[in-house]
């Protein structure tokens, strides 16, 4: 056998080489088992439209409807209610609806369609706990100053009968209102209006 | 032993080095002479991971990870199969069993100085396995799939979805769908019966390797090597087994008796090991009334609800964990344990354990004015404890408690 010299930096250069050429490896390795946590192809596809149904709704009541596993809130709210709505504008983070989601058609001052109904997704924008639906004025738990609204239980973040979050809460943002539309005066489509399909 | 007992013993050892690990770990291990009793929640840590890991195995053999069977199946092992109510309190209980345990023994470390130089990598092992533990704990609980499973995974993934940019991608593929569901429950059995199990036994491995490495503190701070014996054994250590081995029995019998009289009489704790939402089956469409986290997770959920803020909430609640890593390089003083250590830390020590506590009991409790004003006020103190303690600890009188060269007792 004839003398070898060892190479140290050809031995160092290939010893790299095949490291980094196994963590490329490696990498591409992890993408698929990373991707198989994502919302599979089925999840994907559950977002169907439902349909509620409000012809018995009375004023004051709130109907909850499943859509995407979530909680809808459909409320027709009473007259009091709706003039109580001016009257908390200066107590609300964002009363104008600029950095909340809704559909374009909602962006205004009821957040809904028809003056009376309103649509929300009921998740709390701050950890997605459903919040409570508290219509009463002032009741003792919640103080004077309630105007009526939802209250998480939560964390306490407190939003008025327009899903509009009051300021020093920790929600960040009004509730989220799903595109919906009316198929008749008695029947909303959630999930679907005709432009968007969220 | 016989000659055919030390026959096989060295054909073993030619090709395992079993005596030379026993030595090593047990029997010639030399622990310091004054280990008092809050030495025990180390070994009663270990014993309670056993414990989850067995009748944890023995769940998984009734159990369904399924959204439509999982609540139904765990009523079934409380019903209908033999013992089977028997093994799932063992599991429940010994969930806050290893808090409790696991509690005390960090405790212990902060008195005493366990964490300091030249521990500091057994401390960060230690936290790592807290944190491990406290993934595992929250996985677990969704796994029964009642209201309270159902809403505190709910808000628990939401807080991934503070993180700006990333946080909503991140949640979606934690959850893997839209909302929690038959997907995330299935992922979370998977990680709480194997993933996070397989890597809390290695952290324990490390925890115990880098502990023998350095050696075991003790209720003086002394450091034992430092005085060794013509034999080259430290004058104040004495060999783990026997000594510690058996005193450790004792502790696990008193903790036994307790564990057995929680599991047969208060099993529930009355709603604090198990809550009363969680005999609901999850709901998706109703947060309960009252929502909290069981205990050993309120001081953290209370710092949460401190901050007005989504974003700084999640900062403020995950900083109170992170602040914990860190307590080996803020702690400047010069003597270890709280015997030798001037008035400042002491107080420090009162203060903290004081607001762990109050957080603690403020995180259970629903909103209120007066809860969050307590809340705000004692995350401060909680935050000051650790932030400022580079500060007081150098400030303090340690040198005028001089710290003896042999252990007392």
């Amino acid at each position: 056998m004839s003398e070898q010299v060892v190479d140290k930096r050809r031995r160092r250069l290939l010893t790299l080489a095949a490291a980094a050429v196994t963590g490329v490896g490696a990498v591409y390795v992890a993408v698929p088992f990373l991707s198989s946590m994502q919302p599979s192809a089925r999840a994907k596809a559950a977002g169907v439209p439902v349909e509620a149904d409000i012809s018995k709704l009375e004023p004051g009541q709130l109907i909850r409807v499943e859509w995407r596993g979530k909680p809808v809130w459909v409320l027709k709210r009473t007259d009091g209610a709706l003039a109580e709505l001016k009257t908390t504008e200066d107590k609300l983070r964002d009363a104008d609806s600029n950095e909340s989601e809704q559909p374009e058609y909602c962006k205004n001052e009821g957040r809904s369609i028809k003056k009376d109904i309103f649509v929300a997704v009921g998740i709390c924008t701050h950890l997605g706990c459903s919040p409570t639906f508290r219509p009463e004025v002032a009741p003792e738990d919640l103080g004077p100053e309630w105007r009526g609204g939802f209250f998480c239980p939560c964390h306490g973040s407190a939003f008025d009968l327009a899903g509009r979050v009051h300021s020093g809460v920790p929600a960040p943002l009004n509730l989220v209102i799903p595109p919906h539309q009316y198929l008749t005066d008695s029947r909303i489509l959630i999930g679907e209006d005709g432009e968007q399909s969220a | 032993m016989s000659d055919t007992m030390k026959n096989a013993l060295n054909w073993i050892d030619d090709r395992f080095p079993l005596t030379k690990v026993w030595n090593e770990h047990l029997a010639k291990y030399y622990a310091p002479k004054n280990f008092n009793w809050m030495y025990y929640f180390g070994s009663l840590a270990m014993l309670v991971l056993v414990n989850q890991i067995i009748t944890g195995i023995f769940l998984t053999i009734h159990y369904k990870p399924d959204a439509l069977l999982a609540f139904d199946s765990v009523e079934y092992i409380m019903r209908d199969v033999d013992w089977g109510w028997l093994i799932r309190y063992m599991h429940s209980t010994g969930a806050s069993a290893f808090f409790i345990v696991v509690y005390l023994h960090m405790f212990r470390g902060l008195i005493y100085g366990s964490f300091r130089k030249p521990r500091e990598l057994v401390w960060t092992f230690g936290m790592i396995i807290y944190v491990c533990l406290m993934a595992e704990a929250f996985m677990g609980y969704l796994l029964p799939w009642g209201q309270m499973s159902y809403w505190g995974a709910q808000v628990i993934v939401s807080l991934f979805g503070a993180i700006p940019y990333v946080g909503e991608d991140l949640a979606l593929w934690l959850r893997g769908d839209y909302v929690i569901s038959d997907a995330t429950l299935n992922r979370f059995f998977a990680f709480h019966v194997i993933a996070i199990p397989l890597v809390l036994v290695i952290l324990v491995f490390m925890h115990i390797v880098a502990l023998h490495a350095v050696g075991s503190n003790n209720p003086d701070g002394i450091e034992i090597k430092k005085l060794k014996g013509a034999d080259g054994i430290p004058l104040d250590g004495i060999p783990f087994h026997p000594y510690y081995s058996v005193k450790d029995l004792v502790g696990v019998g008193v903790f036994l008796f307790i564990f057995a009289l929680i599991i047969f009489y208060m099993p529930e704790m009355g709603g604090y090991f198990l809550e009363h939402a969680n005999f609901v089956p999850a709901d998706p469409l109703k947060t309960p009334e009252h929502i909290a986290p069981v205990w050993y997770f309120t001081p953290f959920y209370a710092v949460l609800r401190a901050v007005p803020d989504k974003f700084l909430g999640v900062v403020a609640m995950a900083g109170a964990i992170v602040v914990l890593f860190l307590l080996p390089w803020l702690d400047k003083g010069i003597n270890k344990s709280i015997r030798y250590r001037g008035p400042l830390f002491k107080k420090a020590i009162i203060a903290f354990v004081i607001s762990f506590v109050m957080l603690g009991y403020f995180g259970m409790q629903p909103v209120t004015p007066v809860g969050t004003f307590f809340s705000r006020l004692f995350t401060l103190v909680y935050f000051a404890f650790f932030l400022l303690m580079p500060y007081y600890t150098r400030l303090d009188r340690d040198k005028e408690l001089p710290v003896p060269e042999r252990v007392t007792d």
